[in-house]
């Protein structure tokens, strides 16, 4: 028992993080892998991309495994195949995304002119030169679209997902299940039910609003199932504090569990945009499209950018084909920066400033 | 005037029990920490903390919330590590081994350097039974009579004879103190040469306190403690050492160390003598 104070400040380290030499081997495991799969696919019958990306992950698991029970025994190098099976299942996951997000950008980018973003194609065609025209009709008309659907459906999904997990009422489970069913509905039954219950009976024209409650009807399951996950997290010693304290169950409700809530409810907001921006179907059937812009939700069919994609390659001529790439790409990227902004806004810390 | 009584019955407490000497000595320290320092990204919390704890004995550590306690036990079985952003200095030997020496199986510090936690931590989908043998399973151990080892287990932590009838519940269903003992008898379990206990009474009613305390009093001619506790009281009564960690706002030092009844009755640091007398602040 003796107190020896420290003359000298140490520096921080990390005994336990990877050091340079394992590094190294690590990277030997994976020059050796790679090389194994040349060999094996020049060797044998193996063929193809799908031969090398296989046999690249068993000599990597097997040399992994190898080496690690060399050095620590069974259990680690079980532990060793654990980790690098699960770094391989992610490298699967993230390749179709990968390859799409190139596929876009090889394809789409030689649509890409700045008269994108300032015209419409009121006056030009499908078939003109690329640098004409523009899909400003189709970004308004999307973003318009997708908003009002969320105006809509983003109350309703959070009460719904409130009452769900705070008040807990007598209809708690069939509502649950309902939601949880409402979520797998296919977007064009969505739209048909539009359809069929108002546009038939009652406008008996195209426009936007009508397109914006097919949307919503597709993004209130998704943000009601993910935000009653988000409260559900909510820790119920939180409630009990606020209620404690005087508060009414409304009041510790919104000032207690949805502002600790607040990121993850962002997220499943954010989540819901995402899976209606590229929605297709219901736009065709109650928005229809157009090639000037239009503000008005009420009155004439609305422009968007699914609409504009599919349009452009019905069409089918080397410039619309072109042209259905740039607004996929434009697509893409709206709906990456969206997520992006909320991410951020989601993030700052509860709590924190 | 109150102050001073509180100081008194504490050094009663202490006096009253019989100070134990580190066991053999020929045996060497058990575990030592040698000038450990410890940081969450850039802010420096522990500073230069050198502490033995010989075989057998009771450790306390004692000191102000925030002064780094639970950061420096988690140095000990390398569950600091387990943060993001966490970095540390200095040695920690175990049986004479650096622990943090590279190559060294981490898995296996931690089997011999176990630990229970603040909050009782039962695992929710295991039986009392499985909860007990848990440890076994997920190191990949083996045992000859699983049932032996349970019903010792049990024992030791003082629960056998409140659950033998109901070992194939669910730990949920029990009491705070209960579920508490539960998780001492898992740590038991996998035989730790050192049990790290951080804070382990503080969710207990004053009952299953006494009773916690009495199993640590059991425990000790097998396993080495080290107990985190803000409880004077405790520490004088379950611990032959103490230990005040104090922080000055910057990083949390090691300000003094010496046999309990020495910190409670004639401790050498001023901001000692405050602290375990009640005048602090
Ligand atoms: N995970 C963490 N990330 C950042 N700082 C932490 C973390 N855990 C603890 N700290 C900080 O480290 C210091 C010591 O904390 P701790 O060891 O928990 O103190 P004690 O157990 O003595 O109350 C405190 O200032 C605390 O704010
Ligand atoms: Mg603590």
């Amino acid at each position: 028992m003796s107190t020896v104070t420290a003359q000298i400040m140490p520096k921080p380290s990390k005994p336990w993080a990877a050091s340079p030499l394992d590094r190294a081997k690590t990277g030997g495991i994976f020059l050796a892998a790679v090389l194994a799969s040349f060999a094996v696919v020049a060797s044998t019958p193996l063929k193809g991309k799908l031969a090398y990306i296989l046999v690249f992950f068993a000599a990597y698991i097997m040399i992994d495994f190898a080496s690690t029970f060399i050095k620590v025994g069974r259990q680690g190098a079980v532990d060793a195949v654990f980790r690098a099976v699960v770094t391989m299942a992610i490298a699967i996951a993230v390749t179709p995304i990968i390859s799409i997000l190139i596929t876009v950008w090889l394809r789409g980018h030689k649509g890409l002119h700045i008269g994108l973003f300032t015209t419409d194609m009121r006056s030009t065609a499908y078939t003109d030169p690329i640098n004409q025209g523009g899909l400003l009709h189709a970004i308004i008309g999307t973003f318009l679209l997708v908003f009002f659907a969320m105006i809509i459906s983003v109350p309703i999904g959070i009460l719904t997902a409130i009452y769900l997990t705070e008040i807990r009422g007598k209809f708690t489970r069939p509502i649950s299940f309902l939601v949880q069913a409402m979520s797998g509905v296919p977007s064009i039954v969505a739209g048909l039910f539009i359809y069929a219950a108002i546009l038939l009976p009652l406008t008996k024209k195209l426009n936007g609003i009508e397109g914006s409650l097919a949307l919503a009807i597709l993004m209130i399951p998704t943000v009601a199932r993910m935000s009653e996950e988000v409260l559900k997290l909510i820790p119920s010693d939180l409630r009990e504090a606020g209620v404690a304290l005087g508060g009414t169950q409304w009041r510790s409700v919104a000032m207690v569990v949805v502002p600790a809530a607040r990121s993850g409810l962002i997220t499943a907001v954010i989540l819901g945009i995402a899976r209606v921006a590229g929605e297709t179907a219901p736009l065709l059937l109650l928005t229809g499209g157009s090639g000037s812009k239009n503000y008005n939700m009420f009155k004439d069919s609305m422009g968007s950018l699914p609409n504009y994609i599919w349009q452009c390659f019905a069409t089918g001529t080397p410039e619309s084909i072109t042209r259905a790439w740039a607004g996929i790409l434009v697509l893409l990227v709206i709906v990456v920066v969206l997520f992006a902004a909320a991410r951020t806004l989601g993030n700052r810390k509860v709590g924190k400033k | 005037m109150e102050l001073t009584a509180q100081a008194g019955s504490l050094s009663a407490i202490t006096s009253a029990r019989e100070v134990k000497e580190p066991g053999n000595r020929a045996l060497g320290v058990g575990l030592e920490a040698r000038g450990v320092h410890a940081w969450f990204g850039d802010k420096h919390v522990l500073s230069g903390v050198s502490l033995d704890f010989w075989p057998g004995t009771v450790t306390a550590l004692i000191g102000p919330s925030g002064c780094g306690k639970s950061t420096f036990i988690r140095t000990l079985n390398r569950m600091h590590e387990f943060i993001p952003g966490a970095a540390m200095a200095g040695d920690v030997l175990l049986n004479g081994e650096d622990i943090y020496a590279p190559g060294v199986d981490v898995t296996k510090i931690r089997l011999k350097v176990g630990m229970v936690f603040q909050k009782p931590n039962p695992f929710p989908s295991m039986t009392i039974a499985e909860n007990v043998l848990a440890g076994l399973k997920l190191a990949q151990l083996k045992s000859e009579n699983k049932d032996d080892l349970l019903e010792e287990c049990l024992e030791r932590a003082g629960l056998w004879s409140e659950v033998k009838d109901r070992l194939n519940t669910h730990g949920g269903a029990l009491s705070g103190g209960q579920q508490q003992r539960l998780c001492i008898a898992r740590s038991l379990a996998v035989r730790p040469q050192v049990l790290l206990m951080d804070e382990p009474c503080s969710a207990l009613d004053p009952g299953s306190t006494l009773r916690i305390e009495e199993t640590i009093s059991h425990l000790t001619s097998s396993v080495t403690i080290i107990i985190v506790t803000h409880n004077m009281q405790q520490a004088a009564r379950v611990s032959d050492y103490t230990a005040f960690f104090l922080s000055d706002g910057g990083p949390g030092q090691m300000i003094e160390v010496g046999s309990t009844n020495e910190i409670f009755s004639r401790p050498k640091d001023k901001r000692t003598e405050n602290y375990v007398t009640g005048r602090f602040g």
